[in-house]
């Protein structure tokens, strides 16, 4: 019953949101080239999937942010353990990745210009330095404000070395690092998207900036609410079924 | 489903008119030495701490005494309780025995060997559980044996004959923070003896607990005590519960934390909390401890860190 009148609100308050949108395109207070109609939108939409460009689009930054994702979550894993790991680096590096991590990831795009030239790997290490920090804080934070007891019990019941690392520590840990990875994913989603519109590439953020180049309103609006359902796709329904299901293991929320 | 665990013969205690069992009256121990204990000289205590100390950095550089110069054995078998102030280092004590911390001088030996490490021989309750929420009961029960290396089929029979001990059979699959207070901790007692510990090392286990449920788990230790045959190292501040539970009682003093007096306690079992016997017995330890709490309110007007 609740989950209907969830999702009778939601249909209400598009339905709206589309109606204006519609009504002001209608009432031409503004060009159509500057402000399309939903219509169009919907059209770009259908051809940008009919000639694949989108497809093609969506499959090259898929790559890249799952490429670049991954390196980030193993660079930051062995990071924020190692920092972990030693009060020295604790206490001077986790300053060091709080500070570095105001930095918006697309200003490490001229420094790896430089480095790596117009290449994958420029794009790739924006993705990685966008996300990398927030999982190693996260992989850190893990590790340090866990509850002491669980380390406690597990070495008494006769967990040590690696075992002790994967059967407790590693899943004492979670809740932190799932965060941590959420974060990790929009920070490396926004990089990604950022870094393909300032450089020349395939992907969704190159299309973004198509449509601009060809004064196509309607296309970049496209582009933009594909950018928005991929990450809604990822975060809320990957990320949020994993948090909820963590949830619930661990009694954070009442079972639903 | 409600669980029966009250043994009968308490009931009728319980119903009975306030008496003191013949040969139940408490026979204070004027004495108290090792040698006036059951432990035999020439038996290798199950437990001995040599001569513990430890000291502790505090917040602000200076050392602090925790426990001075140690000196308890615990026979094979013996149910120990040790009662002190808060602050004394009771806790601390039993971290020692299960081989988490390292004492500053001294040696816990455990069967004559010297404890440097955490061992499945010796199990510690933790006052607060520290149960995984991670695992399902069972996968709790089962972890201890999973460490050592049992096969898989060994480990669910005991997982079944552990829950069941503790009548938590039908929670198996339940996530701890499904259960109440006293099944938690009877989780932690399933999850301590599925690894079959020679020796159980319990820090306040029924301190959060409401008296009924209390009473019924201090029944149920009794017995499997009494079943299993191992020795238990049983800390509380608790006067009366230590009387029900123990062989012996060691007083320990307010930091740092020394044995004042040992009281040996040869009660009959069963025993039960409001037993007039176990009261007269709690009255004498008590005085002793009053001396040692009062010192320890002070400590605290006086702004030192408990």
């Amino acid at each position: 019953m609740k989950g209907i009148r969830k999702i009778g609100m939601h249909v209400i308050f598009y339905a709206v949101l589309l109606g204006i949108w519609a009504l002001l395109a209608k009432l031409k207070v503004w060009p159509s080239y500057v402000f399309p109609a939903p219509l169009s939108v919907l059209q770009s939409l259908r051809d940008g999937f009919a000639d694949h460009s989108f497809w093609i689009g969506i499959g090259v930054s898929m790559k890249r942010i799952i490429f670049g994702y991954a390196l980030a979550i193993l660079l930051g894993m062995v990071l924020g353990l190692g920092v972990a790991s030693n009060k020295f680096l604790e206490e001077t590096m986790g300053g060091l990745l709080v500070s570095l991590q105001s930095l918006p990831s697309i200003c490490w795009l001229p420094l790896a210009v430089l480095w790596f030239g117009l290449t994958e790997k420029a794009i790739l290490f924006v993705v990685v330095m966008g996300s990398l920090l927030s999982i190693t804080i996260a992989m850190e934070a893990g590790r340090t404000q866990m509850p002491k007891i669980y380390r406690m019990a597990g070495r008494n019941l006769g967990a040590d070395g690696v075992k002790l690392f994967w059967y407790v520590l590693l899943p004492a840990s979670l809740p932190f690092i799932l965060s941590g990875l959420k974060q990790g994913w929009a920070f490396a989603w926004r990089s990604l998207i950022s870094g393909e519109m300032i450089f020349v590439s395939l992907g969704l953020g190159q299309l973004l900036m198509t449509g601009r180049d060809l004064n196509d309103m309607s296309l970049v609006i496209a582009v933009m609410i594909l950018i928005v359902a991929i990450g809604f796709i990822v975060d809320g329904l990957i990320f949020r079924t994993l948090e909820r299901r963590l949830q619930h293991k661990w009694g954070l929320t009442p079972a639903t | 489903m409600t669980v029966n665990f009250t043994n009968p013969s308490l009931l009728e205690d319980r119903k009975a008119p306030l008496r003191i069992r013949a040969g139940s009256h408490w026979k204070p121990d004027s004495a108290p030495t090792v040698a006036a204990l059951r432990a035999d000289a020439s038996d290798i205590p199950k437990v001995w701490l040599k001569g513990i100390s430890l000291e502790y950095k505090t917040g602000n550089g200076s050392r602090l005494l925790a426990l001075d110069d140690i000196n308890l054995k615990v026979a094979r078998g013996e149910f120990l309780c040790i009662v002190g102030p808060s602050g004394c280092g009771k806790s601390t004590l039993l971290h020692l025995v299960a081989g988490l911390h390292q004492p500053s001088s001294g040696t816990v030996l455990a069967d004559d060997r010297p404890v440097d490490r955490p061992g499945t021989d010796r199990i510690l309750i933790f006052q607060e559980l520290g149960l995984f929420p991670w695992l399902k009961v069972g996968e709790n029960v089962e972890f201890g044996m999973k460490m050592k290396g049992l096969a898989k089929s060994e480990r669910s029979e005991r997982v079944q004959h552990y829950l069941r001990l503790v009548h938590l059979s039908k929670f198996k699959d339940s996530y701890t923070h499904q259960l109440s207070g006293g099944m938690r901790q009877r989780v932690a007692l399933a999850r301590a003896l599925a690894t079959e510990p020679e020796v159980l090392l319990m820090d306040e286990p029924f301190a959060a607990l409401d008296a009924q449920t209390r009473d019924l788990l201090h029944d149920e230790l009794e017995r499997i005590w009494a079943e299993t045959g191992c020795t238990i190292i049983f800390v509380t501040h608790n006067v009366r519960e230590a009387v029900r539970l123990g062989d012996r009682v060691a007083l320990l003093t307010f930091r740092p934390g020394r044995v004042k007096r040992e009281y040996a306690v040869d009660l009959p079992r069963p025993r039960h909390l409001e037993d007039p016997s176990v009261a007269i017995a709690a009255r004498e330890i008590l005085d002793d401890l009053r001396e040692e709490i009062n010192k320890s309110i002070a400590a605290e007007y006086e702004g030192v860190p408990v």
